[in-house]
C-alpha cells in the first residue's frame, strides 16, 4: 500500500513496529513504533503519558516527511 | 538425525493472538505440526526439541528473541533445523526465516521452511534460505509436509536438490551449469520464434523483480500541508458499517471524521483479525492517531488534517487486493489535494 501511494508522488511516511518488513515492501521513510497491537500508545502508562508518547511518534513522522531522502531510510529517535 | 523444530504460539496450540507476546520455550520431541512432519521423516530423522515462540514477542524483540533461540538450538545440536510452515501468517513467517537464516549462518546446520508466496518472510529469506511454498492456510498442512520431509532428507543426506520446479521450493537465485542437447543460439532462436507466433515458451534467465517506487519529494512547509491518515490496522468507526473482513479483506473504507478529536471505546474499533484487539478497542489512537493530529492542527503544527481516513485489514490480505485499494486511495487523495499520507500498520 505504502508503495502504491507513494507512486502518485505524494510523500509517505510508515509507522510501524516490524520495520524488517516494512523494508521489504518498500516504504522510503519508516518510524519503528511501539507495539503490533499499540503501534502508538502504551496502555501500561498513564494515559497522559501515553499521549505524549503518540505526540513524540507523529512528531517524528512530521520531521520524516519534511526530509529529502534518496533511499529508504528509518528515522530513529 | 536429529531435527529441531520451530513453531509459534498458536500451532503449539497455546493461543491465538492475545497469546502472541509469549516468550520463547523449548520442549522436548514434537508438538502440534511437528508430528506429521515426524512421521513423514521416519526413520531417518526425528525431531527431538519443538521450540516455540510467539509472533508478537519474535517480531517485536528480534534480537532477543534470536539469541535465546540460538541458545537453545545448540544444546541439542541437530542435523537440520525446520521452521514452520507458516503459511499466510505474515509475523509467523518472518519469525520462521529469521530464526531459519540465523540457524544456518551462525551454528552452521542447515534450515528448511515452508510458506505462502505472499508472506513477507518469503521475500525476506527466500535467497538465504531454502523454503516450501505452501498454501495460505493451515488448510494446506499435509501438501507442505509433503513436500518438506523429502527436502528435509536430501539435506540430512547431503543429497543433491532438484530444480525448485521440481521439488517445490522457492527459487533461491542459484545458477547451476548443466549440460543441454541443443545449443544456446538455437535456443534462443527456438525461443524467438515462439514468441513472434505469440506462443507460450519458458525463458532460462528469468529477471529479477526489482519493484521500488522512488521516494517523494518532501514536504517544504508542514505547517501548510494537509495530510491524510491510511491504515492497513483496521481500525473503523464503531460497528464495523462496511463489514471489512477481519483477514483477507476484499475492501477498504473511507470515514469522514470532520470535527472528530478524539478516538474511543465509543466510537471507533479494530476489524483486524491478526493482532490482539483490546487496545486498539479499547482506544484507536492507538492505532491512528486521530487525537494528535487534531490537536497539532489547532495548534498550527499542521495545515489540516484531511477529511477522511482510509483504511484496510492488511492480514492475509493477497497483495493484489491491497495494491488496488492503495491505487484508488492515492488517486483520490492526489484529487483532494492531499500533500502528504501518514500509513499506520499493526
Amino acid at each position: 500500500m505504502v508503495k502504491e501511494i507513494e507512486r502518485t508522488g505524494l510523500p509517505v511516511v510508515h509507522m510501524c513496529t516490524v520495520v524488517p518488513i516494512s523494508l521489504t515492501v518498500g516504504a522510503n521513510r519508516i518510524i519503528p513504533t511501539v507495539a503490533i497491537p499499540h503501534p502508538l500508545g502504551n496502555p501500561a502508562i498513564e494515559k497522559k503519558d501515553e499521549v505524549t508518547l503518540r505526540r513524540k511518534l507523529v512528531e517524528r513522522a512530521l520531521k520524516a516527511l519534511e526530509t529529502e531522502v534518496s533511499d529508504q531510510t528509518v528515522f530513529e529517535d | 538425525m536429529k531435527v529441531v523444530h520451530y513453531i509459534n504460539q498458536f500451532f503449539a496450540g497455546i493461543g491465538g493472538e492475545e497469546k502472541a507476546d509469549v516468550k520463547p520455550e523449548m520442549r522436548e520431541g514434537v508438538v502440534g505440526p511437528g508430528m506429521a512432519l515426524q512421521a513423514a521423516l521416519k526413520p531417518e530423522a526425528e525431531i527431538v526439541a519443538t521450540i516455540i515462540c510467539g509472533d508478537s514477542y519474535f517480531n517485536e524483540n528480534i534480537d532477543e528473541a534470536k539469541a535465546t533461540i540460538l541458545e537453545m538450538v545448540k544444546q541439542h545440536d541437530p542435523d537440520l533445523f525446520i521452521a514452520g510452515p507458516a503459511f499466510n501468517a505474515g509475523r509467523y513467517g518472518v519469525a520462521a526465516g529469521t530464526i531459519a537464516a540465523a540457524v544456518q549462518e551462525e551454528l552452521g546446520i542447515p534450515a528448511l521452511s515452508g510458506m505462502y508466496v505472499e508472506n513477507p518472510g518469503a521475500d525476506m529469506f527466500k535467497k538465504d534460505v531454502l523454503m516450501v511454498s505452501t498454501r495460505d492456510s493451515a488448510a494446506g498442512m499435509r501438501d507442505a509436509v509433503k513436500k518438506m520431509a523429502p527436502l528435509a532428507k536430501k539435506l540430512l543426506a547431503g543429497e543433491e536438490l532438484g530444480s525448485p520446479e521440481d521439488e517445490g521450493y522457492m527459487a533461491r537465485g542459484v545458477r547451476k551449469n548443466l549440460f543441454r542437447d541443443d545449443r544456446g543460439s538455437k535456443r534462443a532462436v527456438d525461443m524467438l520464434i515462439k514468441k513472434l507466433a505469440g506462443e507460450e515458451f519458458e525463458t532460462e534467465f528469468p529477471m529479477p523483480e526489482f519493484d521500488r517506487v522512488e521516494p517523494s519529494p518532501a514536504i517544504k512547509d508542514i505547517t501548510k500541508a494537509k495530510i491524510a491518515l491510511v491504515t492497513s490496522g483496521g481500525i473503523v468507526p464503531k460497528g464495523n458499517p462496511d463489514r471489512i473482513e477481519s483477514s483477507s479483506a476484499s475492501k477498504y473504507g473511507k470515514y469522514d471524521i470532520d470535527g472528530w478529536t478524539d478516538l474511543t471505546e465509543d466510537n471507533a474499533e479494530t476489524a483486524h483479525g491478526g493482532y490482539d484487539p483490546v487496545y486498539a478497542n479499547q482506544d484507536a489512537d492507538r492505532v491512528l492517531p486521530v487525537d494528535v493530529l487534531r490537536q497539532m492542527e489547532k495548534d498550527g503544527k499542521i495545515g489540516e488534517l484531511h477529511r477522511y481516513f482510509y483504511t484496510t485489514v492488511g492480514n492475509g490480505t493477497a497483495v493484489a487486493s491491497s495494491k488496488g485499494f492503495a491505487k484508488e486511495i492515492g488517486a483520490e487523495l492526489v484529487a483532494d489535494g492531499v500533500d502528504a499520507v501518514i500509513l499506520t500498520s499493526t
